[in-house]
């Protein structure tokens, strides 16, 4: 080939100007604040958790997976192999026809690719993401030409200068694509930070199979208790590593299929809300953001920086406080960004620092911190719903094997009817069991959600204190948010309390008292059952399982609905989203009943009074809406005596 | 509605602590957290929220939540009466407008603050007002809230106290990071103790029968008459276009009549 020297030329170029990219990019993340990360461990875990962790979610998609494994698969190879060849000028035939081997792969892969993008689903963005494609079919093509006299297939010089300078057009349009656009935001910019999203992730124990949940706490203590701001207000106020999160977004948009909110038409989109965190962190507007819009707001007139407040100009608030925490965009995202850390995040400086906490949710959050429950009922009322039940209270007692934590429900009249079951159950089952009484607070639950995290703190708190005077080896509640404190978020406060006690669900514990045979049940004999997954039960806590196997030993045959297990669809009650009740289209209560509705079931089995609550709000005529205990109940033999 | 102040106004809204009435639990009172919303509505920079008492009291730091980068407290102890202390404070400060709450949620509870500090001030006292609607050329028009939602325009002029009534703009939300990074200002005050307090007893409240309701009302619109209209007071009297004194004669026989004095 002529002018032989000119590819390698080109890869010298774009691979320069990718280094240059790749710094200003870092430099970019590192505006954000400092969190401690094990760079090197982290750097060297990569791979399993690429072809892992990260694997795991794209091969819901078997198409994409495969796509993706042959594409970047062989991207990376060719590209190691690139350098050695046509770079370094290796002269070695087999390394040519290994290259080739790798080149073709990436080809085949970017075939699909392309066959995807000329009928691409609304999730996915559009914009330079649509000449993706033919950009690595450019960068594959030529070099396999290229890479064909190398290999000792096409003798040297094949095409003279008119194949040779088309050749080099088509590489510098590969090149500019996978090298510079890798580090200069291009599409391409997802493999680069992706990569090191994985690396250097914020939350590491998910990797492996690891759940991690719990909220971060804000550190009340910085700067002698007053801290300079607290919550995230510009985008530098996030950790370093939350903003190279942001930047791994492949805009796959599977958070966007996912997410309830945007299915109800209230203003969030997960993928356009990291979009904006994006054009926050490198400045500019987003009106090259080429995905679906959040609902009935017009893509191209938000702005922002690293040094801008976040909730002017960038995002409107209205689409902070849409989120019902429910995390399944946390749990769809293959690049396993935190769209929920983030959205707390950035309510804590809306509630902590602005006190603008939509509709009710100033006067819900006064009454935590005034009568430690959301509805401001007495304190001293508390245990009144127990007043038939001959609870003992751990004040008496002091030692229960089984504490019963009973949460808000108490004060709802709906959801005694779910205590007073379960009660029933544990009973039947001669388990020894206490409550606290007056004694028990609000978990903190909706503070929490709701971005206060200083009201959290002091129930979490007063709670443990309460809790580390008593003497038990397990509690079992029947609220999955309450659950999901004590086990996950308690643990943040340096208290002994929960040292080596079980936290369960009561799901869970029912089960394992039937699996023992300590319940004496008739079968199940209503019409077609299915159950709804509470996102805080089984998303938060993965506990997905022992509901369903209660209903099987009642002999149920559970009419499974699409969106289920960890693709459960939220009821729309979660991160105190019927509290800041924003407005959409529908309601995200009516859309699960719709699910409902689609497995003609008659009857839904439930594990969260919030999530009784939400379903049984949806219009009448419906299927009945029935928490397990309260289904278990009714089915139990009780003994004569 | 936007207030329309055409001069600069000093303000002071007096804040208690509060007491929630199901915990006991201390708090924002209702009240004053009012008369301070509508202090930062119309004074702006220029409002001093005082307080009478500790300094330490955490409460405070829920009005301070609501944005404000100071407040004052006048030093007392619990035996200590705030109205000599208070009385003294604005004696010298001259502010324009001061606001208060009707009456506090906890302590005595008398709601006689505002009086007893215009008596001491010699100023003009106007109760329960919903709002300041305008001030011109030292003269204040304000909203009294009457019962029902009814209201009733007043001009009175600078420098007055009032009282805010619930009926005013309920309170901003607190948030918690502007609340604890407030200064706290405590200023020494007068100290005189609260003689007549001092020889109470307090003795928890016992709940009092309630009369029966009895509806006397047959249709919808009776109900609604019933739920809505200002009770028709049989043996009130308006007097128009009389002079001052016949006017002042016959409230004063009335409160004769009524054995008020």
């Amino acid at each position: 080939m002529v002018l032989d020297w000119l590819p390698s030329v080109l890869i010298a170029v774009a691979l320069s100007l990718a280094v240059i990219g790749a710094v200003r990019r870092v430099s970019l993340w590192r505006a954000g604040q400092p969190d401690k990360v094990d760079l090197i461990a982290g750097l060297m875990a990569m791979p399993k958790r690429y072809l892992h962790d990260l694997h795991d979610v794209v091969e819901r998609d078997k198409y994409m997976s495969k796509t993706h494994a042959a594409t970047g698969g062989g991207f990376v190879l060719s590209v190691v192999l690139i350098l050695a060849v046509h770079l370094f000028g290796v002269d070695n035939q087999i390394l040519a026809w290994a290259l080739l081997a790798a080149l073709v792969l990436m080809f085949v892969g970017a075939l699909f690719v392309f066959k995807r993008r000329m009928d691409p689903p609304s999730r996915i963005s559009k914009g330079p993401w649509m000449r993706l494609p033919k950009s690595l079919l450019a960068f594959s093509s030529a070099f396999i030409i290229l890479t064909l006299p190398v290999a000792g297939i096409l003798p040297e010089g094949t095409g003279g200068w008119v194949l040779t300078i088309i050749l080099s057009v088509v590489i510098a349009m590969g090149l500019a694509e996978m090298m510079f656009g890798m580090t200069w935001g291009g599409p391409m910019k997802h493999a680069f930070a992706g990569a090191l999203h994985l690396a250097f992730h914020r939350r590491q124990e998910r990797f492996g199979g690891g759940r991690s949940t719990g909220l971060k706490p804000v550190d009340l203590t910085a700067n002698d208790g007053k801290p300079e701001i607290l919550g995230v207000s510009k985008p530098k106020d996030f950790k370093w590593n939350q903003l190279l999160g942001f930047d791994a977004c492949v805009q796959c948009g599977r958070c966007e299929a996912m997410c309830p909110a945007f299915a109800a038409g209230q203003p969030l989109n997960p993928k356009k809300l990291i979009q904006d965190m994006v054009v926050g962190l490198a400045g500019g507007t987003d009106a090259k953001y080429a995905g679906s819009p959040y609902p009935g707001k017009e893509v191209g007139y938000a702005k922002g920086g690293p040094d801008q407040i976040i909730t002017q100009g960038l995002v409107d608030p209205e689409t902070l406080w849409s989120c019902t925490t429910c995390r399944a965009c946390v749990e769809e995202c293959p690049m396993m960004i935190e769209h929920v850390d983030a959205i707390v995040d950035m309510r804590r400086f809306l509630t902590m620092e602005k006190g603008s906490t939509p509709n009710k949710g100033a006067e819900v959050l006064d009454n935590i911190i005034a009568t430690d429950n959301p509805n401001g009922y007495a304190p001293a009322n508390r245990a009144n719903w127990a007043a038939d039940q001959n609870l003992p209270l751990m004040r008496d007692v002091k030692k229960a094997d089984v504490l019963f934590w009973v949460s808000d429900g108490a004060f709802d009249m709906r959801s005694q009817r779910i205590l007073r079951s379960f009660v029933k159950l544990m009973k039947a089952a001669h388990v020894d069991v206490a409550i606290l009484g007056d004694e028990e607070l609000d978990s903190g639950d909706v503070a929490r959600r709701l971005g206060d995290d200083a009201a959290f703190q002091s129930l979490a708190k007063r709670n443990l204190e309460i809790l580390s005077q008593y003497e038990f080896k397990t509690i079992v509640t029947t609220d999955p948010h309450a659950y999901h404190c004590l086990r996950n978020e308690y643990g943040d406060f340096g208290s002994d309390a929960l040292d080596g006690v079980e936290v369960l669900h009561h799901t869970t514990y029912l089960n394992r008292l039937v699996q023992a045979g300590s319940l004496n049940l008739e079968p199940f004999k209503g019409g077609t059952v299915t159950y709804h997954d509470p996102c805080y039960l089984g998303r938060y806590n993965g506990e997905y399982e022992a509901p369903r196997e209660l209903l099987r030993s009642l002999g149920i045959e559970i009419a499974e609905m699409e969106r289920s297990g960890f693709r459960s669809r939220c009821c729309g009650g979660g991160g105190g989203a019927p509290i800041t009740d924003i407005p959409g289209e529908r309601r995200i209560a009516d859309m699960r009943m719709e699910d409902v509705n689609t497995t003609g079931a008659e009857l839904v089995a439930v594990g969260c009074q919030q999530c009784t609550a939400m379903l049984e709000g949806v219009v009448e005529p419906r299927p009945e809406v029935k928490d397990i205990a309260e289904i278990l109940a009714d089915q139990l033999i009780e003994e004569v005596h | 509605m936007q207030p329309n102040i055409k001069q600069s106004l000093d303000i002071v809204s007096l804040v208690s602590i509060g007491q929630h009435p199901q915990s006991g639990r201390v708090r924002r009172a209702e009240q004053d957290g009012r008369a301070v919303e509508l202090g930062m509505n119309l004074g702006g920079d220029n409002l001093t929220v005082l307080h009478a008492g500790d300094p330490q009291e955490q409460a405070l730091r829920t009005y301070a939540g609501m944005g404000l980068s100071s407040m004052q407290v006048l030093n007392l102890d619990t035996q200590d009466d705030a109205v000599p202390a208070l009385a003294d404070y604005l004696q010298q400060l001259r502010p324009d407008i001061v606001l208060t709450g009707v009456r506090a949620e906890s302590g005595e509870s008398s709601g006689m603050v505002p009086y007893l500090l215009a008596e001491k001030l010699n100023w003009p006292v106007v109760a329960r007002i919903a709002d300041i609607v305008s001030v011109e050329d030292g003269v204040a028009e304000v909203m009294l809230a009457l019962p029902r939602g009814q209201r009733r325009a007043l001009k009175v002029a600078l420098p007055f106290v009032a009282s805010v009534d619930n009926a005013a703009p309920e309170a901003r939300q607190s948030a918690y990071g502007p609340g604890i990074r407030a200064q706290i200002e405590p200023l020494a005050a007068v100290k005189e103790e609260d003689a007549v307090r001092s020889n109470w007893s307090e003795a928890k409240a016992k709940p009092r029968p309630k009369r029966l309701k009895v509806v006397k009302a047959k249709t919808a619109a009776e109900r609604f008459k019933a739920a809505t209209a200002k009770p028709q007071g049989e043996a009130g009297k308006v007097l128009k276009g009389v002079p001052a004194k016949e006017q002042a004669q016959e409230i004063f026989n009335l409160l004769l009549e009524e054995k008020v004095i």
